[in-house]
């Protein structure tokens, strides 16, 4: 064969691992510069005075985030609550009850919801949810309520689409077998088909809840933005994405450093969460 | 006393209709709003003019046009990497430790939030290497963040071009790169092509990222090293600011139109995808 | 095919070009026609509302105004990343090696909604309200419903400027909702009834009633005359002298026609 080609396609290939590098590159760079950040501050002020501090004025040495970890898994359950029912029946009718006319309409349709900005959302939520709750409860409307509902329905299309996967993986002969022996379609549904998807499911909500707990802008808008850990449903609340998008603008010295070592805490939840879900659709692949 | 499991079959096939229907009509409730709000201020005024009084008369043009430079040039620099790194991944290589370790990278470069985006290109972009708010900063930091959607459709694309096409590619003495390029990409254009309108949309709507690498400046941007304001970016000031809920509703629309048009055209791309090998 | 995509490519690199053509005129030494204004949000539409009259006088000079927070600005100053820093709070320590002028002065008014009832408040009321001390309206005379108090973010020149003037050593109550801009805080207190704010005057509209503070009304004559305490300055800053085109927009807004702007904002004009 011809020498020149050899040494051409050997170069092509050294340049196309480099394009696939450059994916870990971007990686690394984010989170070394994120961890170079957000990391000195824990040394200097201690792991435990950030993540399980109560007080945070940052201009003032106080960086604790506690009340904030403890908001944002507040609104990502309520947005669970909200959305992850809604989102399996959604994903259940697609894929056990729709016709291929339905699916070919419905499908995109809830993509589509996916694909309206965040900050649309959040503006819809604060001109009609926030005062609609003000109106009916004694709050300002600015609330866990608020944002779960937001949120909820911003991760409805994840959870869908990912338990619809889930649920068109299970084998046909399944549900055959089930119908043979007698049972009604929703029978067949409820008892074999769900519980055979149950890993794919579970990863979807938790794939929807690493979306909710990153979720910035919407949060902003209807939370309230308050400092206190929420007591009941109507109080306004800081979720960690909150807390830093209001003060990264203004923010100096130790007070950005404490803006990047909230990042870091968020980085860590999501990540381990991405990881959890990644386990669960292995676990569905093997059984 | 038993209910019969066939009434209870009649009613939750009718209620799990009925919730789908619920969440279709959510999005279809949205999309009416902003329509029904926004439109009687859509005019070719509001789209070719300048903001005045920080937005509260006159238009959108410089975020019209700083919302299109954004998306192209962030698909720019994504595109090729991305899809280079499909190709590599599919073409040539067998699955091993390295690709793993790649997709893996992958994987979690799709897992990290917008804000964090907005951190990293605030404290790289902006501050390290000097480049201030700018359409640069925003496109780097959002070329990043749309790279696995591009990675991830291209390689769906790609893996579904059928195997005989290659085999006779080479029968026909053709090099791998040769089969590659000219072959297997244009076979799989549509679906890549999908990947690319979709990761559009996403930069066009993102705003967490956007208003920390490119600032929010109401001018118009005519070099990579001016601040802007994408659409997105002036809605979430304009609404936030109560500066004026008609020009909202307005710049809602106009946002929502695109991704609509944007989303409908990369369906379209896929169905020609999937109508031309099936 | 081929046609196609070089335009693509000429349409993308389209941007580029200014850029380079920007640097190259920079280099030359001749007369730089941008000017970049970067700071506090409270001073930011303001100068917004100069660098657009400012045009009509000079077409052929740009100022780009820029937010980023009265801290932002001043560290951007220092380092030389903009021409003009804004700050709507004094300078502190080693910020001071700036070149402070003084453009304007801005009361910080307390607002409430429209349809609140209640006229007047005591700065100590104020001061417990924020402090989370008076919780209900109920003790300050209205009805029995929760006080929606609304401050502004940590780090924002407005919220130290507060903190200053009216806080003095209280803090502000954790349970306190928090918007990061004048606009924002205005249009919380402009839909929710129960609202209270604070925010800058020059921002008051018809949305939203500012409360008179200890019997005093925060009117431009209140201020003027020392009665009404809430104010602070804003700043316009530079590190040494500045270039000619930044001493050309800092002359406009110190003139008669930039004053007058300033003044029908609602602001305090300095040189009369």
């Amino acid at each position: 064969m011809n020498r020149r080609f050899i040494n051409k396609d050997a170069l092509i290939r050294l340049v196309l691992l480099l394009f696939a590098l450059s994916s870990l590159l971007f990686l690394f760079t984010i989170f070394v510069f994120i961890l170079s950040e957000g990391l000195p501050l824990f040394y200097k002020a201690g792991v435990s005075s950030i993540t399980l501090g109560m007080k945070w004025a940052p201009t003032k040495g106080y960086f604790g985030i506690f009340p904030m970890i403890v908001s944002s898994f507040m609104v990502t359950f309520g947005a669970l609550v909200v959305g992850a029912p809604l989102a399996l029946a959604c994903a259940t009718y697609l894929s056990e009850y729709a016709g291929k006319k339905t699916k070919i309409f419905l499908k995109p349709s809830l993509e589509l919801l996916a694909g309206i900005p965040s900050v649309v959302y959040g503006f819809l939520g604060v001109v009609y949810i926030v005062p609609l709750i003000r109106e009916y409860t004694g709050g300002s409307g600015f609330s866990i309520l608020a944002t779960s509902l937001v949120l909820g329905i911003m991760v409805l299309p994840t959870i869908t689409s990912i338990s619809f996967d889930s649920l068109m993986s299970v084998p046909a002969a399944f549900r055959e077998g089930s119908l043979a022996m007698g049972a009604t379609k929703w029978q067949t549904v409820y008892r074999v088909v769900l519980p055979a998807a149950r890993s794919g499911i579970l990863a979807s909500f938790i794939l929807g809840m690493g979306r909710a707990i990153g979720e910035t802008m919407a949060v902003i808008m209807v939370a309230g933005n308050a400092l206190k850990i929420p007591t009941s449903l109507l109080d306004p609340l800081r979720t960690l994405t909150s807390n830093i998008a209001l003060e990264l603008a203004y923010a100096t010295d130790d007070h950005r450093s404490a803006l990047f070592s909230t990042g870091v805490v968020l980085l860590v939840i999501i990540m381990s969460l991405n990881l959890l879900a990644n386990f669960w659709v292995k676990r569905r692949v093997s059984r | 006393m038993r209910i019969n499991p066939r009434h209870t079959d009649k009613l939750m096939s009718a209620g799990l209709s009925l919730q789908a229907l619920f969440t279709v009509g959510i999005l279809i409730l949205i999309i009416a709003i902003i329509f029904i709000k926004g439109f009687p201020y859509v005019t070719a005024e509001f789209i070719f003019s300048y903001p005045e009084d920080m937005g509260r008369l006159g238009g959108v043009f410089p975020s019209i046009i700083g919302t299109i430079f954004l998306g192209l040039l962030s698909i720019a620099f994504a595109t090729p990497l991305g899809i280079g790194t499909a190709i590599y991944l599919t073409e040539y290589t067998k699955e091993s430790t390295l690709t793993r370790v790649i997709r893996f990278g992958v994987e979690s470069l799709a897992g990290i939030p917008s804000i964090i985006y907005g951190l990293f290109g605030f404290i790289f972009f902006v501050i390290k290497l000097g480049l201030g708010w700018s359409l640069l900063s925003g496109t780097l930091t959002v070329a990043i963040m749309v790279l696995p959607t591009i990675i991830r459709t291209s390689e769906e694309a790609i893996k579904s071009v059928p195997k005989n096409l290659r085999t006779v590619s080479f029968s026909l003495g053709a090099t791998k790169w040769e089969t590659v390029t000219r072959v297997i990409i244009p076979s799989a254009a549509p679906g890549i092509l999908t990947g690319i309108m979709l990761s559009i949309g996403r930069a066009v709507s993102e705003t967490a990222a956007v208003i920390f690498t490119m600032g929010s400046s109401l001018r118009l941007p005519t070099s990579i090293m001016d601040s802007g304001r994408t659409m997105a970016v002036h809605f979430y000031i304009l609404a936030r600011e109560g500066i004026s809920m008609e020009k909202a509703y307005a710049t809602a629309l106009v946002l929502v139109l695109s991704i609509l048009v944007i989303n409908i055209l990369a369906y379209y791309l896929m169905h020609r995808m999937i109508a031309r090998y099936s | 095919m081929k046609v196609r995509f070089h335009g693509l490519l000429l349409l993308l690199l389209m941007p580029l070009v200014p850029c380079c053509h920007h640097g190259v005129q920079g280099a030359s030494g001749g007369r730089k026609t941008t000017v970049t204004v970067a700071g506090s949000t409270s001073v930011m539409p303001f100068s917004e509302k100069l660098a657009e009259h400012f045009k009509i006088e000079r077409p052929r000079i740009t100022v780009d105004v820029q937010g980023g927070g009265s801290s932002a600005g001043i560290q951007a100053c220092i380092n030389r990343t903009v021409e003009i820093g804004m700050s709507s709070r004094e300078l502190k320590g080693d910020e001071k090696i700036l070149r402070q002028i003084v453009i304007c002065h801005d009361g910080i008014a307390v607002v409430v909604h429209p349809r609140n009832p209640i006229r007047d408040i005591t700065l100590e009321q104020v001061r417990a309200v924020y402090g989370g001390k008076i919780r209900n309206w109920k003790a300050l005379g209205w009805i029995d419903r929760n006080i929606d108090a609304v401050t502004r973010e940590e780090g924002s020149g407005t919220r130290g400027a507060f903190e200053e003037l009216a806080m003095r050593k209280t803090d502000i109550d954790d349970s306190t909702m928090v918007q990061d801009s004048n606009g924002s805080v205005k249009e919380v207190v402009a839909t929710d009834p129960y609202a209270i704010g604070y925010l800058s005057l020059g921002v008051v509209d018809a949305k939203v009633r500012a409360l008179s503070v200890g019997g005093v009304s925060p009117t431009v004559k209140n201020i003027k005359t020392g009665k009404y305490r809430m104010v602070r300055p804003f700043l316009y800053l530079t590190m040494g002298e500045p270039g000619e085109t930044a001493r050309l927009f800092i002359a406009y807004v110190l003139s008669k026609e930039g004053q007058g702007i300033l003044k029908k904002e609602g602001l305090i004009p300095v040189n009369e």
